[in-house]
């Protein structure tokens, strides 16, 4: 591919990427004002109105909205016949250090074992690059994520026994939210996952985070367990940033895989109120669509 | 005077007595203008485990659990960019030492504390708050100067930057110079919640028949 084409498309990830650091996604941004008007005691009442502020002084300002830039995720869903595939990996890696110094976001790569911070916000294996291979297709859709630290500290996965069934599901999941949710800044996004073994259901998780807010599982059991365990924390009460309200959550979204018969993959991944997540699709041209944010515009060099 | 009321807000004025803290409890939400300094987790070992001064004097003053992103602007002078609370925790097994060194009567972070911190909230009388936290833009501009920059060895996040904020806030009071505790109690109730909902959605998720 051109190196034009490739410059062009490391760009626009690079921007993008600042840009989702600086804006929530829409529906974040309506949940929230939803749970915001459903308030009434005084301290959430200034918790919410103080995330407000913040999140239109980061827009004046031009500043990422919280310190904590996470560490960078991708999860694309690439077309066979997506001219730039060979290339994809190693310019989300140069848009992630363009936009740390553009954005600027902070360093947080450390590399493990060797244990020391590369200052680049890249390492061995970050950005996260997760890819789904499309047969037949031209177009490359990404998912971008800013994993902050306080959101991956929930993060949990095991393999259940039947026996313990999708009641052991809700123990598993309703214990995360009391001993590490509340300080992980809620209102919550919870990303629960099922499947076979650990790394299923984990990946699981995460992908549930993707789903925007208010989405339901199209399986309809899982869809009536999404209900049942957002009612459920929300009645926990744990309110903006953990100090009580009337809810706790901006959603529960499940993702299922099938399992083997005698185990059942379980996990759980939280989303803080700061959901800087993103979704972008290009056809082979580079043109693009965005429909997580509106206001997202790609300014040529 | 050190505690003001304005428009229905309760903002404290360093120094800072413990007189002044006397009607401020759990669940409160205050507001700081002065002196805060940020402070973390090197700093907390070299005063506690190594026994060396803080090189700023925090006495009936605050400090921030947090590293922040700040802009030189040249001159030995800053700006802050972005500052947010970090997780108050890691500080707990040093706080009750630290308190008694330095004399530091608002401790300011993000999350909870415990037994330590409440033993130096009660004996010496000092108040933990919280800063709701993914709010740096907010804390950012509520920080007019940047007065001083020590143990700049330790990096841009780990320096003690002692700040003059305004109106510094919302600080929500975790724990009171009576060492109550508000998330230790919340976490009573919340686990009590948490049990009966447990049993109550367990009823009906018999997906294997
Ligand atoms: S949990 Fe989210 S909002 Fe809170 S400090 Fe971390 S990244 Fe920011």
């Amino acid at each position: 591919m051109s190196n034009e084409q490739v410059r062009k498309m490391t760009d626009i990830m690079s921007q993008f990427v600042g840009f989702t650091a600086k804006k929530l996604p829409d529906d974040v941004i309506a949940k929230l004002e939803e749970l915001r008007s459903r308030e009434d005691s005084p301290m959430a009442k200034v918790i919410y109105d103080t995330m407000f502020r913040n999140q239109d002084l980061a827009v004046k300002l031009n500043r990422p909205s919280c310190q904590d830039t996470g560490v960078l995720q991708f999860w694309v869903k690439c077309g066979t016949k997506f001219p730039l595939i060979d290339d994809l990996e190693a310019l989300l890696k140069e848009a992630v250090i363009d936009s740390t110094i553009k954005t600027p976001l902070r360093h947080n790569s450390v590399e493990t074992f060797d244990e020391y911070n590369t200052g680049k916000n890249v390492g061995k294996g970050t950005p996260t690059v997760w890819w789904d291979i499309v047969p037949n297709s031209d177009q490359c859709e990404i998912y971008t994520y800013m994993a902050g630290g306080g959101c991956t500290l929930p993060g949990n996965a095991t393999v259940l026994m039947p026996g313990e069934g999708y009641e052991g599901i809700t123990k598993f999941v309703l214990d995360r939210m009391t001993s590490y949710g509340l300080n992980a800044c809620p209102p919550l996004l919870v990303g629960v996952g099922v499947g076979t073994s650990v790394e299923t259901a984990a990946l699981n998780s995460k992908k549930a985070l993707m789903r925007p807010i208010g989405s339901h599982s199209d399986n309809a059991n899982a869809a009536k367990m999404e209900k049942l365990l957002e009612d459920g924390i929300n009645a926990i009460g744990l309110g903006p940033q953990g100090m009580g309200g009337k809810y706790s959550v901006m959603g529960v979204n499940i993702e299922n895989t099938a399992r083997h018969p005698s185990a059942i993959g379980v996990a759980v991944n939280v989303g803080c109120w700061s959901h800087r997540r993103g979704h972008i699709v290009f056809d082979k041209d580079l043109n693009f669509t965005v429909d997580t944010h509106t206001g997202f515009e790609y300014k040529e060099n | 005077m050190s505690v003001e009321l304005k428009d229905g807000k309760k903002i404290l004025h360093n120094p800072i007595s413990r007189e002044d803290l006397k009607d401020i409890h759990i669940g409160d939400i205050i507001y700081l203008t002065g002196d805060i300094t940020t402070c973390r987790d090197v700093a907390h070992r070299r005063v506690v485990e190594e026994g060396r001064p803080l090189p700023v004097d925090v006495r009936d003053a605050a400090i921030l659990h947090a590293g922040p992103i700040i802009r030189p602007l040249g001159d030995d002078k800053f700006e802050m960019v972005s500052v947010g609370p970090t997780t108050s925790m890691r500080m707990e097994k040093f706080e009750y030492e630290f308190t008694k060194e330095t004399g530091v009567r608002v401790i300011v972070g993000k999350g909870g504390m415990k037994e330590n911190t409440e033993r130096a909230c009660k004996e010496f009388g000092a108040i933990h708050c919280v800063f709701p936290a993914g709010n740096a833009v907010v804390a950012a501009v509520e920080v007019k100067e940047i007065v001083e920059a020590q143990w700049r060895d330790l990096g841009m996040p780990e320096t003690l930057w002692h700040c003059h904020v305004e109106e510094f806030g919302p600080l929500i009071v975790s724990i009171d110079s009576y060492g109550r505790n508000y998330f230790e109690e919340k976490k009573v109730e919340y686990n009590k919640k948490k049990d009966e909902q447990i049993e109550l959605i367990s009823k009906q998720v018999g997906f294997i028949k």
